[in-house]
Protein backbone atom coordinates (compact mmCIF):
# COMPACT_ATOMS: atom_id res chain seq x y z
CA UNK A 1 0.00 0.00 0.00
CA UNK A 2 1.51 3.06 -0.77
CA UNK A 3 1.66 6.25 1.43
CA UNK A 4 -1.35 8.03 0.20
CA UNK A 5 -3.24 4.82 0.64
CA UNK A 6 -2.30 4.76 4.38
CA UNK A 7 -3.23 8.52 4.45
CA UNK A 8 -6.75 8.29 2.69
CA UNK A 9 -7.42 5.22 5.31
CA UNK A 10 -6.81 7.44 7.81
CA UNK A 11 -8.85 9.88 7.05
CA UNK A 12 -11.50 7.60 6.95
CA UNK A 13 -10.95 5.95 10.07
CA UNK A 14 -11.19 9.43 12.05
CA UNK A 15 -14.18 10.61 9.83
CA UNK A 16 -16.10 7.18 11.17
CA UNK A 17 -14.72 8.29 14.92
CA UNK A 18 -15.74 11.66 14.54
CA UNK A 19 -19.80 10.41 12.70
CA UNK A 20 -20.16 8.52 16.34
CA UNK A 21 -19.05 11.49 18.40
CA UNK A 22 -20.98 13.93 16.70
CA UNK A 23 -24.42 11.61 17.25
CA UNK A 24 -23.23 11.36 20.56
CA UNK A 25 -23.29 15.21 20.74
CA UNK A 26 -26.81 15.29 19.73
CA UNK A 27 -28.09 13.98 23.15
CA UNK A 28 -28.03 17.09 24.67
CA UNK A 29 -28.99 20.38 22.93
CA UNK A 30 -26.11 22.13 24.26
CA UNK A 31 -23.49 19.60 23.07
CA UNK A 32 -25.71 18.80 19.73
CA UNK A 33 -24.26 21.99 17.64
CA UNK A 34 -20.04 21.38 18.60
CA UNK A 35 -21.60 17.34 17.21
CA UNK A 36 -22.09 18.71 14.50
CA UNK A 37 -18.88 20.75 13.87
CA UNK A 38 -17.55 17.23 14.82
CA UNK A 39 -19.13 15.32 11.60
CA UNK A 40 -18.22 18.08 9.71
CA UNK A 41 -14.68 18.13 9.91
CA UNK A 42 -15.17 14.26 9.28
CA UNK A 43 -16.78 14.99 6.45
CA UNK A 44 -14.42 17.27 4.66
CA UNK A 45 -11.70 15.01 5.97
CA UNK A 46 -13.04 12.10 3.96
CA UNK A 47 -13.22 14.44 0.89
CA UNK A 48 -10.09 15.15 0.95
CA UNK A 49 -8.24 11.72 1.83
CA UNK A 50 -9.73 10.52 -0.98
CA UNK A 51 -9.11 13.04 -3.29
CA UNK A 52 -5.48 12.85 -2.37
CA UNK A 53 -5.53 8.68 -2.07
CA UNK A 54 -7.80 7.61 -4.84
CA UNK A 55 -5.73 7.86 -8.78
CA UNK A 56 -8.16 10.77 -10.08
CA UNK A 57 -7.39 11.27 -13.47
CA UNK A 58 -9.75 14.27 -14.34
CA UNK A 59 -10.51 16.82 -11.83
CA UNK A 60 -13.01 18.67 -14.02
CA UNK A 61 -16.10 16.80 -13.28
CA UNK A 62 -15.12 16.45 -9.61
CA UNK A 63 -14.46 20.28 -9.58
CA UNK A 64 -18.00 21.23 -11.42
CA UNK A 65 -19.52 18.75 -9.24
CA UNK A 66 -18.38 19.83 -6.08
CA UNK A 67 -19.21 23.61 -6.80
CA UNK A 68 -22.59 22.86 -8.20
CA UNK A 69 -23.94 21.26 -5.64
CA UNK A 70 -22.52 23.30 -2.29
CA UNK A 71 -24.34 26.36 -4.65
CA UNK A 72 -27.59 24.59 -4.45
CA UNK A 73 -27.02 22.89 -1.00
CA UNK A 74 -26.17 26.16 0.73
CA UNK A 75 -29.39 28.16 -0.83
CA UNK A 76 -31.36 25.79 0.19
CA UNK A 77 -29.42 25.73 4.12
CA UNK A 78 -30.25 29.28 3.76
CA UNK A 79 -33.40 30.20 2.10
CA UNK A 80 -35.45 26.80 3.61
CA UNK A 81 -38.18 28.04 6.31
CA UNK A 82 -39.02 25.89 9.16
CA UNK A 83 -41.99 24.98 8.21
CA UNK A 84 -40.60 23.28 4.74
CA UNK A 85 -38.58 21.27 6.86
CA UNK A 86 -39.89 17.85 6.43
CA UNK A 87 -40.03 18.75 2.89
CA UNK A 88 -36.37 19.85 2.51
CA UNK A 89 -35.21 16.46 4.64
CA UNK A 90 -37.18 13.98 2.04
CA UNK A 91 -35.41 15.99 -1.11
CA UNK A 92 -32.26 15.66 0.37
CA UNK A 93 -32.89 11.33 1.38
CA UNK A 94 -33.81 11.62 -2.44
CA UNK A 95 -30.73 13.53 -3.40
CA UNK A 96 -28.69 11.21 -1.27
CA UNK A 97 -30.13 7.92 -2.02
CA UNK A 98 -30.17 9.19 -6.08
CA UNK A 99 -26.25 9.37 -5.48
CA UNK A 100 -26.04 6.09 -4.32
CA UNK A 101 -27.71 4.36 -6.91
CA UNK A 102 -25.96 6.38 -9.01
CA UNK A 103 -22.42 4.89 -8.01
CA UNK A 104 -24.12 1.83 -7.95
CA UNK A 105 -24.72 1.84 -11.78
CA UNK A 106 -21.27 3.49 -12.02
CA UNK A 107 -19.61 0.67 -10.34
CA UNK A 108 -21.48 -1.76 -12.71
CA UNK A 109 -20.40 0.44 -15.92
CA UNK A 110 -16.83 0.18 -14.73
CA UNK A 111 -16.15 -3.17 -12.76
CA UNK A 112 -19.38 -5.35 -13.21
CA UNK A 113 -17.75 -8.05 -15.42
CA UNK A 114 -14.92 -8.49 -12.50
CA UNK A 115 -17.39 -8.34 -9.47
CA UNK A 116 -18.28 -11.68 -7.41
CA UNK A 117 -21.19 -12.50 -6.21
CA UNK A 118 -21.06 -10.86 -2.70
CA UNK A 119 -20.43 -7.99 -4.14
CA UNK A 120 -23.07 -8.04 -6.99
CA UNK A 121 -25.32 -9.05 -4.13
CA UNK A 122 -24.46 -5.64 -2.54
CA UNK A 123 -24.84 -3.86 -5.83
CA UNK A 124 -28.42 -5.49 -6.02
CA UNK A 125 -29.16 -4.00 -2.69
CA UNK A 126 -27.78 -0.28 -2.82
CA UNK A 127 -29.51 0.24 -6.47
CA UNK A 128 -32.82 -0.99 -5.59
CA UNK A 129 -32.61 1.12 -2.47
CA UNK A 130 -31.05 4.07 -3.71
CA UNK A 131 -33.06 4.03 -6.46
CA UNK A 132 -36.80 3.22 -4.39
CA UNK A 133 -35.38 5.72 -1.38
CA UNK A 134 -35.17 8.27 -4.61
CA UNK A 135 -38.46 8.86 -6.24
CA UNK A 136 -40.26 7.61 -3.06
CA UNK A 137 -38.78 10.77 -1.35
CA UNK A 138 -39.58 12.83 -4.37
CA UNK A 139 -42.84 12.27 -3.78
CA UNK A 140 -43.25 12.34 -0.34
CA UNK A 141 -41.55 15.62 -0.49
CA UNK A 142 -44.35 16.68 -3.10
CA UNK A 143 -47.03 15.79 -0.80
CA UNK A 144 -45.38 17.66 2.14
CA UNK A 145 -45.35 20.96 -0.30
CA UNK A 146 -48.70 20.25 -1.56
CA UNK A 147 -47.49 20.11 -5.53
CA UNK A 148 -49.21 16.85 -5.02
CA UNK A 149 -52.52 15.88 -3.05
CA UNK A 150 -51.85 15.11 0.31
CA UNK A 151 -54.91 12.32 0.57
CA UNK A 152 -53.83 9.09 0.50
CA UNK A 153 -54.35 7.86 -3.98
CA UNK A 154 -55.62 4.08 -3.47
CA UNK A 155 -57.31 1.89 -5.97
CA UNK A 156 -58.78 -1.79 -6.12
CA UNK A 157 -55.87 -4.44 -6.59
CA UNK A 158 -53.26 -1.46 -5.30
CA UNK A 159 -51.48 -3.85 -2.57
CA UNK A 160 -51.48 -7.22 -5.53
CA UNK A 161 -50.01 -4.58 -8.23
CA UNK A 162 -47.42 -3.55 -5.67
CA UNK A 163 -46.77 -6.46 -4.91
CA UNK A 164 -46.58 -7.66 -8.56
CA UNK A 165 -43.50 -5.32 -9.43
CA UNK A 166 -41.91 -5.72 -5.64
CA UNK A 167 -41.61 -9.44 -6.89
CA UNK A 168 -40.62 -8.25 -10.49
CA UNK A 169 -37.63 -6.07 -8.92
CA UNK A 170 -36.34 -8.95 -7.07
CA UNK A 171 -36.75 -11.16 -9.60
CA UNK A 172 -34.81 -9.09 -12.00
CA UNK A 173 -31.96 -8.92 -9.04
CA UNK A 174 -32.17 -12.41 -8.64
CA UNK A 175 -31.31 -13.23 -12.18
CA UNK A 176 -28.71 -10.22 -12.53
CA UNK A 177 -26.91 -12.05 -9.54
CA UNK A 178 -26.81 -15.62 -11.36
CA UNK A 179 -26.55 -14.10 -14.85
CA UNK A 180 -23.79 -10.87 -13.89
CA UNK A 181 -23.99 -10.88 -18.11
CA UNK A 182 -27.35 -9.93 -18.66
CA UNK A 183 -27.58 -6.13 -18.36
CA UNK A 184 -31.15 -5.87 -19.30
CA UNK A 185 -32.00 -7.99 -15.73
CA UNK A 186 -29.87 -4.69 -13.89
CA UNK A 187 -31.66 -2.21 -16.10
CA UNK A 188 -35.02 -3.50 -15.32
CA UNK A 189 -34.39 -3.83 -11.92
CA UNK A 190 -33.19 0.01 -11.65
CA UNK A 191 -36.32 0.68 -13.45
CA UNK A 192 -38.46 -1.35 -11.38
CA UNK A 193 -37.26 -0.02 -8.21
CA UNK A 194 -37.51 3.94 -9.01
CA UNK A 195 -41.21 2.71 -9.78
CA UNK A 196 -41.51 0.91 -6.66
CA UNK A 197 -40.68 4.13 -4.53
CA UNK A 198 -43.35 5.70 -6.00
CA UNK A 199 -46.30 3.31 -5.70
CA UNK A 200 -45.05 2.68 -2.16
CA UNK A 201 -45.65 6.03 -0.90
CA UNK A 202 -48.41 7.25 -3.24
CA UNK A 203 -50.96 5.47 -0.85
CA UNK A 204 -49.81 7.41 2.00
CA UNK A 205 -51.75 10.22 3.52
CA UNK A 206 -50.02 13.14 4.58
CA UNK A 207 -50.61 12.39 8.54
CA UNK A 208 -48.64 9.49 8.33
CA UNK A 209 -45.98 11.32 7.34
CA UNK A 210 -43.42 11.07 9.84
CA UNK A 211 -43.58 7.93 9.88
CA UNK A 212 -42.79 7.69 6.22
CA UNK A 213 -39.80 10.50 6.34
CA UNK A 214 -38.31 8.26 9.05
CA UNK A 215 -38.29 4.90 7.12
CA UNK A 216 -36.93 6.75 3.71
CA UNK A 217 -34.27 7.85 6.11
CA UNK A 218 -33.31 4.58 6.95
CA UNK A 219 -33.41 3.15 3.23
CA UNK A 220 -31.08 6.11 2.23
CA UNK A 221 -28.85 5.23 4.74
CA UNK A 222 -28.91 1.61 3.85
CA UNK A 223 -28.36 2.23 0.54
CA UNK A 224 -25.50 3.96 1.07
CA UNK A 225 -23.97 1.04 3.55
CA UNK A 226 -24.75 -1.10 0.69
CA UNK A 227 -22.11 1.14 -1.09
CA UNK A 228 -19.34 0.34 1.14
CA UNK A 229 -19.99 -3.47 0.76
CA UNK A 230 -19.94 -2.48 -2.97
CA UNK A 231 -16.44 -0.61 -2.71
CA UNK A 232 -15.10 -2.30 0.57
CA UNK A 233 -15.21 1.08 2.32
CA UNK A 234 -15.47 0.88 6.25
CA UNK A 235 -16.60 4.86 6.63
CA UNK A 236 -19.86 3.80 4.09
CA UNK A 237 -20.59 1.30 5.88
CA UNK A 238 -20.42 2.97 9.42
CA UNK A 239 -22.13 5.85 8.68
CA UNK A 240 -24.46 4.41 6.06
CA UNK A 241 -25.46 2.19 9.15
CA UNK A 242 -25.70 5.01 11.80
CA UNK A 243 -27.95 7.03 9.25
CA UNK A 244 -30.00 2.98 8.67
CA UNK A 245 -30.46 2.72 12.01
CA UNK A 246 -31.47 6.07 13.34
CA UNK A 247 -34.60 6.21 11.13
CA UNK A 248 -35.75 2.71 12.46
CA UNK A 249 -35.52 3.77 15.69
CA UNK A 250 -37.31 7.01 14.73
CA UNK A 251 -40.16 4.72 12.53
CA UNK A 252 -40.99 2.66 15.21
CA UNK A 253 -41.04 5.71 17.58
CA UNK A 254 -43.36 7.63 15.12
CA UNK A 255 -45.45 4.03 14.91
CA UNK A 256 -45.71 3.39 18.56
CA UNK A 257 -46.74 7.43 19.05
CA UNK A 258 -49.66 6.16 16.95
CA UNK A 259 -50.15 2.80 18.09
CA UNK A 260 -49.65 1.30 14.77
CA UNK A 261 -47.65 -0.94 13.27
CA UNK A 262 -45.19 -0.21 10.36
CA UNK A 263 -47.11 -2.48 7.75
CA UNK A 264 -50.39 -0.56 9.07
CA UNK A 265 -48.76 2.78 7.78
CA UNK A 266 -47.38 1.60 4.75
CA UNK A 267 -50.45 -0.95 3.33
CA UNK A 268 -53.51 0.54 5.27
CA UNK A 269 -54.20 3.77 4.00
CA UNK A 270 -55.57 5.24 6.89
CA UNK A 271 -57.84 8.03 6.48
CA UNK A 272 -59.40 7.21 3.43
CA UNK A 273 -62.27 4.80 4.24
CA UNK A 274 -63.07 6.11 7.68
CA UNK A 275 -65.82 8.52 7.13
CA UNK A 276 -68.55 6.47 7.91
CA UNK A 277 -66.82 4.83 10.76
CA UNK A 278 -67.40 7.90 12.89
CA UNK A 279 -70.12 7.47 15.30
CA UNK A 280 -71.85 10.17 16.93
CA UNK A 281 -71.55 11.37 19.73
CA UNK A 282 -74.24 13.56 22.10
CA UNK A 283 -73.81 17.18 23.20
CA UNK A 284 -73.28 20.28 22.22
CA UNK A 285 -69.88 22.19 21.79
CA UNK A 286 -69.94 25.44 23.59
CA UNK A 287 -68.30 28.33 22.53
CA UNK A 288 -66.50 30.96 24.25
CA UNK A 289 -65.95 34.37 23.64
CA UNK A 290 -62.30 35.78 23.47
CA UNK A 291 -62.75 38.65 26.54
CA UNK A 292 -63.95 35.15 28.52
CA UNK A 293 -60.61 33.30 27.16
CA UNK A 294 -58.92 35.67 27.93
CA UNK A 295 -60.20 36.35 31.36
CA UNK A 296 -59.80 32.47 31.91
CA UNK A 297 -56.02 32.88 31.02
CA UNK A 298 -55.12 36.10 32.71
CA UNK A 299 -56.23 34.39 36.12
CA UNK A 300 -55.06 30.93 35.68
CA UNK A 301 -51.61 29.92 37.33
CA UNK A 302 -50.68 26.91 35.21
CA UNK A 303 -51.53 27.20 31.54
CA UNK A 304 -50.52 24.65 29.02
CA UNK A 305 -50.05 25.04 25.48
CA UNK A 306 -50.84 22.30 23.08
CA UNK A 307 -49.81 22.69 19.32
CA UNK A 308 -50.88 20.21 16.97
CA UNK A 309 -50.24 20.47 13.05
CA UNK A 310 -52.94 23.26 12.64
CA UNK A 311 -50.60 25.88 14.24
CA UNK A 312 -48.33 25.34 11.95
CA UNK A 313 -50.36 26.27 8.95
CA UNK A 314 -52.02 28.97 10.22
CA UNK A 315 -48.16 30.30 10.90
CA UNK A 316 -49.05 30.88 14.37
CA UNK A 317 -45.73 29.67 16.04
CA UNK A 318 -44.68 33.34 16.86
CA UNK A 319 -48.53 34.33 17.93
CA UNK A 320 -48.39 31.73 20.45
CA UNK A 321 -45.04 32.97 21.85
CA UNK A 322 -45.94 36.40 22.55
CA UNK A 323 -49.31 35.37 24.21
CA UNK A 324 -47.47 33.45 26.48
CA UNK A 325 -44.86 35.39 27.42
CA UNK A 326 -47.43 38.30 28.47
CA UNK A 327 -49.11 35.80 30.76
CA UNK A 328 -45.60 35.04 32.26
CA UNK A 329 -45.39 38.55 32.79
CA UNK A 330 -48.42 38.39 34.55
CA UNK A 331 -47.37 35.33 36.52
CA UNK A 332 -48.67 32.47 35.09
CA UNK A 333 -46.67 29.04 34.84
CA UNK A 334 -46.53 28.26 30.87
CA UNK A 335 -45.73 24.97 29.51
CA UNK A 336 -45.69 23.43 25.86
CA UNK A 337 -47.04 19.61 25.54
CA UNK A 338 -45.59 18.02 22.31
CA UNK A 339 -46.59 14.89 21.11
CA UNK A 340 -44.71 12.98 19.28
CA UNK A 341 -46.21 13.45 15.75
CA UNK A 342 -47.75 16.56 16.45
CA UNK A 343 -45.73 17.82 13.31
CA UNK A 344 -45.00 15.96 9.48
CA UNK A 345 -41.80 14.72 10.70
CA UNK A 346 -40.42 13.75 14.08
CA UNK A 347 -39.62 16.74 16.40
CA UNK A 348 -41.12 18.93 13.72
CA UNK A 349 -43.44 20.79 16.36
CA UNK A 350 -40.15 21.55 18.67
CA UNK A 351 -38.42 23.18 16.00
CA UNK A 352 -41.08 25.29 14.73
CA UNK A 353 -41.00 26.52 18.47
CA UNK A 354 -37.67 27.13 19.18
CA UNK A 355 -37.22 29.06 15.70
CA UNK A 356 -40.51 31.23 17.04
CA UNK A 357 -38.26 31.87 20.05
CA UNK A 358 -39.78 29.29 23.03
CA UNK A 359 -37.30 28.54 25.27
CA UNK A 360 -36.62 24.33 24.88
CA UNK A 361 -37.12 24.47 28.47
CA UNK A 362 -40.80 25.33 27.93
CA UNK A 363 -40.96 22.26 25.94
CA UNK A 364 -42.54 18.86 27.32
CA UNK A 365 -42.77 15.38 26.01
CA UNK A 366 -46.01 13.74 26.68
CA UNK A 367 -45.16 11.43 29.58
CA UNK A 368 -43.84 14.17 31.32
CA UNK A 369 -46.50 16.36 30.92
CA UNK A 370 -49.28 13.69 31.31
CA UNK A 371 -49.34 13.95 35.52
CA UNK A 372 -49.58 17.65 34.91
CA UNK A 373 -53.06 17.87 33.81
CA UNK A 374 -55.22 17.32 36.56
CA UNK A 375 -53.46 20.26 38.43
CA UNK A 376 -53.65 22.82 34.99
CA UNK A 377 -55.87 25.13 34.93
CA UNK A 378 -56.42 26.34 31.15
CA UNK A 379 -55.12 24.40 28.75
CA UNK A 380 -55.00 25.80 25.39
CA UNK A 381 -55.11 23.24 22.12
CA UNK A 382 -54.17 25.21 19.28
CA UNK A 383 -54.57 23.40 15.48
CA UNK A 384 -54.90 19.64 17.20
CA UNK A 385 -57.22 17.12 17.28
CA UNK A 386 -56.67 13.51 16.95
CA UNK A 387 -53.69 13.71 19.69
CA UNK A 388 -56.01 15.29 22.19
CA UNK A 389 -59.55 12.75 21.57
CA UNK A 390 -60.09 10.56 24.85
CA UNK A 391 -61.83 8.19 22.70
CA UNK A 392 -57.90 6.58 22.27
CA UNK A 393 -58.36 5.61 25.71
CA UNK A 394 -61.48 5.45 26.75
CA UNK A 395 -63.48 3.89 23.61
CA UNK A 396 -62.02 0.72 22.72
CA UNK A 397 -64.02 0.37 19.58
CA UNK A 398 -62.25 3.56 18.42
CA UNK A 399 -60.20 3.65 15.47
CA UNK A 400 -57.11 5.39 17.14
CA UNK A 401 -58.31 2.90 20.54
CA UNK A 402 -54.87 2.75 21.99
CA UNK A 403 -53.07 5.64 20.72
CA UNK A 404 -50.93 7.33 23.23
CA UNK A 405 -52.88 10.61 23.87
CA UNK A 406 -52.11 14.33 25.39
CA UNK A 407 -55.01 13.79 28.30
CA UNK A 408 -55.97 17.36 28.37
CA UNK A 409 -59.45 16.28 29.33
CA UNK A 410 -58.37 15.79 32.90
CA UNK A 411 -57.32 19.78 33.20
CA UNK A 412 -59.92 22.03 34.60
CA UNK A 413 -60.42 23.70 31.56
CA UNK A 414 -59.73 23.24 28.09
CA UNK A 415 -59.60 26.35 25.52
CA UNK A 416 -60.03 24.30 21.73
CA UNK A 417 -58.71 26.75 19.10
CA UNK A 418 -60.77 25.70 15.85
CA UNK A 419 -60.96 27.13 12.31
CA UNK A 420 -64.66 25.56 11.98
CA UNK A 421 -66.55 22.48 13.26
CA UNK A 422 -64.58 19.99 11.27
CA UNK A 423 -62.58 17.15 12.24
CA UNK A 424 -59.38 15.58 12.58
CA UNK A 425 -57.58 14.01 9.26
CA UNK A 426 -58.87 10.71 10.84
CA UNK A 427 -62.57 12.13 10.08
CA UNK A 428 -63.20 11.03 13.76
CA UNK A 429 -65.32 12.34 16.28
CA UNK A 430 -63.91 14.18 18.95
CA UNK A 431 -65.47 13.78 22.65
CA UNK A 432 -63.23 16.18 23.92
CA UNK A 433 -65.16 18.89 21.97
CA UNK A 434 -68.14 17.80 24.29
CA UNK A 435 -67.11 17.74 28.09
CA UNK A 436 -68.36 19.91 30.38
CA UNK A 437 -64.87 21.49 30.68
CA UNK A 438 -64.61 22.28 26.81
CA UNK A 439 -65.04 25.42 25.54
CA UNK A 440 -64.38 26.08 21.63
CA UNK A 441 -62.85 29.62 20.14
CA UNK A 442 -63.36 29.26 16.61
CA UNK A 443 -61.08 31.52 13.99
CA UNK A 444 -57.89 31.33 12.36
CA UNK A 445 -55.56 30.45 15.28
CA UNK A 446 -53.05 32.97 14.36
CA UNK A 447 -55.65 36.01 14.30
CA UNK A 448 -57.28 34.08 17.55
CA UNK A 449 -54.52 34.23 19.60
CA UNK A 450 -53.48 38.05 18.62
CA UNK A 451 -56.50 39.23 19.36
CA UNK A 452 -56.28 37.16 23.27
CA UNK A 453 -53.30 38.90 23.35
CA UNK A 454 -55.05 41.92 23.23
CA UNK A 455 -57.66 40.97 25.20
CA UNK A 456 -55.40 39.89 28.18
CA UNK A 457 -53.87 43.24 28.00
CA UNK A 458 -57.14 45.28 29.09
CA UNK A 459 -57.77 42.20 31.92
CA UNK B 1 -14.76 -9.20 -1.98
CA UNK B 2 -12.72 -11.82 -0.79
CA UNK B 3 -13.97 -13.91 2.55
CA UNK B 4 -12.07 -12.34 5.40
CA UNK B 5 -12.65 -9.32 4.18
CA UNK B 6 -16.07 -9.57 3.62
CA UNK B 7 -16.12 -11.08 7.12
CA UNK B 8 -14.47 -7.78 8.47
CA UNK B 9 -17.12 -5.69 6.65
CA UNK B 10 -20.39 -8.05 8.21
CA UNK B 11 -18.29 -6.82 11.65
CA UNK B 12 -18.39 -3.30 10.88
CA UNK B 13 -21.53 -3.25 10.26
CA UNK B 14 -22.84 -5.67 13.32
CA UNK B 15 -20.91 -3.12 15.16
CA UNK B 16 -21.66 0.49 13.51
CA UNK B 17 -25.61 -0.94 13.97
CA UNK B 18 -25.32 -1.50 17.79
CA UNK B 19 -23.22 1.19 18.00
CA UNK B 20 -25.95 3.30 16.74
CA UNK B 21 -28.92 1.71 18.19
CA UNK B 22 -26.92 3.08 21.90
CA UNK B 23 -26.17 6.26 20.68
CA UNK B 24 -29.33 7.27 18.55
CA UNK B 25 -31.63 5.99 21.55
CA UNK B 26 -30.47 8.71 24.12
CA UNK B 27 -31.13 11.48 21.88
CA UNK B 28 -34.52 13.40 23.23
CA UNK B 29 -37.64 14.17 20.98
CA UNK B 30 -36.53 18.11 21.13
CA UNK B 31 -33.45 16.75 18.51
CA UNK B 32 -34.81 14.22 16.20
CA UNK B 33 -35.62 16.48 13.40
CA UNK B 34 -31.99 17.70 13.68
CA UNK B 35 -31.03 14.12 14.26
CA UNK B 36 -32.73 13.18 11.14
CA UNK B 37 -31.32 15.79 9.41
CA UNK B 38 -27.90 15.48 10.05
CA UNK B 39 -28.09 11.84 9.78
CA UNK B 40 -29.17 12.59 6.48
CA UNK B 41 -25.91 14.72 5.97
CA UNK B 42 -23.73 11.98 7.13
CA UNK B 43 -25.13 9.40 4.75
CA UNK B 44 -23.92 11.69 1.80
CA UNK B 45 -20.82 10.36 3.09
CA UNK B 46 -21.52 8.09 -0.48
CA UNK B 47 -19.97 11.54 -2.16
CA UNK B 48 -16.50 9.65 -1.94
CA UNK B 49 -17.52 6.54 -4.09
CA UNK B 50 -19.16 9.37 -6.36
CA UNK B 51 -16.03 11.10 -6.39
CA UNK B 52 -14.29 8.11 -7.13
CA UNK B 53 -16.49 7.78 -10.24
CA UNK B 54 -16.25 11.04 -11.34
CA UNK B 55 -12.73 11.29 -11.61
CA UNK B 56 -11.49 7.92 -11.90
CA UNK B 57 -14.04 6.54 -14.15
CA UNK B 58 -13.20 4.95 -17.66
CA UNK B 59 -15.67 6.30 -19.52
CA UNK B 60 -17.34 9.40 -20.42
CA UNK B 61 -20.77 8.04 -19.35
CA UNK B 62 -18.96 6.92 -15.85
CA UNK B 63 -17.79 10.51 -15.69
CA UNK B 64 -21.24 11.99 -16.30
CA UNK B 65 -23.11 9.94 -13.83
CA UNK B 66 -20.20 10.57 -11.25
CA UNK B 67 -20.71 14.07 -12.00
CA UNK B 68 -24.57 14.03 -11.96
CA UNK B 69 -23.53 11.57 -8.35
CA UNK B 70 -21.28 14.33 -6.71
CA UNK B 71 -23.72 17.28 -7.32
CA UNK B 72 -26.44 15.83 -5.84
CA UNK B 73 -24.22 14.13 -2.61
CA UNK B 74 -23.08 17.23 -2.22
CA UNK B 75 -26.58 19.19 -2.31
CA UNK B 76 -26.95 16.61 0.59
CA UNK B 77 -23.99 17.03 2.67
CA UNK B 78 -23.96 20.89 2.25
CA UNK B 79 -27.17 21.37 2.77
CA UNK B 80 -27.98 19.18 5.17
CA UNK B 81 -25.04 20.20 7.81
CA UNK B 82 -25.97 23.86 7.29
CA UNK B 83 -29.93 23.33 8.24
CA UNK B 84 -28.90 21.30 10.94
CA UNK B 85 -26.41 24.03 12.01
CA UNK B 86 -29.17 26.33 11.78
CA UNK B 87 -31.95 24.63 13.89
CA UNK B 88 -29.15 23.81 16.62
CA UNK B 89 -29.03 27.36 16.79
CA UNK B 90 -31.85 27.83 17.81
CA UNK B 91 -31.75 25.61 19.99
CA UNK B 92 -28.70 26.74 21.96
CA UNK B 93 -30.03 30.93 21.61
CA UNK B 94 -32.29 30.40 24.37
CA UNK B 95 -29.40 29.26 26.90
CA UNK B 96 -28.57 32.99 28.21
CA UNK B 97 -31.50 33.94 28.16
CA UNK B 98 -34.29 32.65 30.85
CA UNK B 99 -37.99 33.40 30.08
CA UNK B 100 -39.33 35.79 32.61
CA UNK B 101 -40.28 34.41 35.89
CA UNK B 102 -42.55 37.31 37.61
CA UNK B 103 -42.94 36.94 41.29
CA UNK B 104 -46.12 35.00 42.87
CA UNK B 105 -45.74 32.05 40.01
CA UNK B 106 -44.21 28.54 40.46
Amino acid sequence: MSLTSYFMEATYLVASVLFILSLKGMSRPETARRGMFLAEGGMLAAIIGTLVGQHIVTWGWIIAGLTLGSLVGAWMAVSVPMTAMPQRTALSHAFGAFAAALVGVGEFLTHGAEMGAVTRGALGFEVMLGALTTTGSLIAAGKLQGVIGGKPIQFRGQNAINLAICLAMTGSFLFFWMHPETVAAFYSMLGLAFVFGVMLVIPIGSADMPVVMSLLNSYAGLAAAATGFVLGNNVLIIAGTLDGFSGFILSVLMCKAMNRSITNVLFGGFGSVIAEAAAETGGVMREITLDDAAMQLAFASRVVFVPGYGLATAQAQHAVRELAELLEGRGVTIKYAIHPVAGRMPGHMNVLLAEANVPYSALYEMEQINPEFPSTDVVVVIGANDVVNPDARDNPKSLIAGMPILEVDRARSVIVLKRGQGRGFSGLENPLFFKACTTMLYGDAKASLAHLAQAIQHV
Amino acid sequence: MNPPVLIASIYVFALAAFLGYQVISRVPPLLHTPLMSATNAISGISLIGSLVLAGAGNSRLAHILGFVAVTTATVNVVGGFGITDRMLKMFGKRLDRKAPIAPGSK
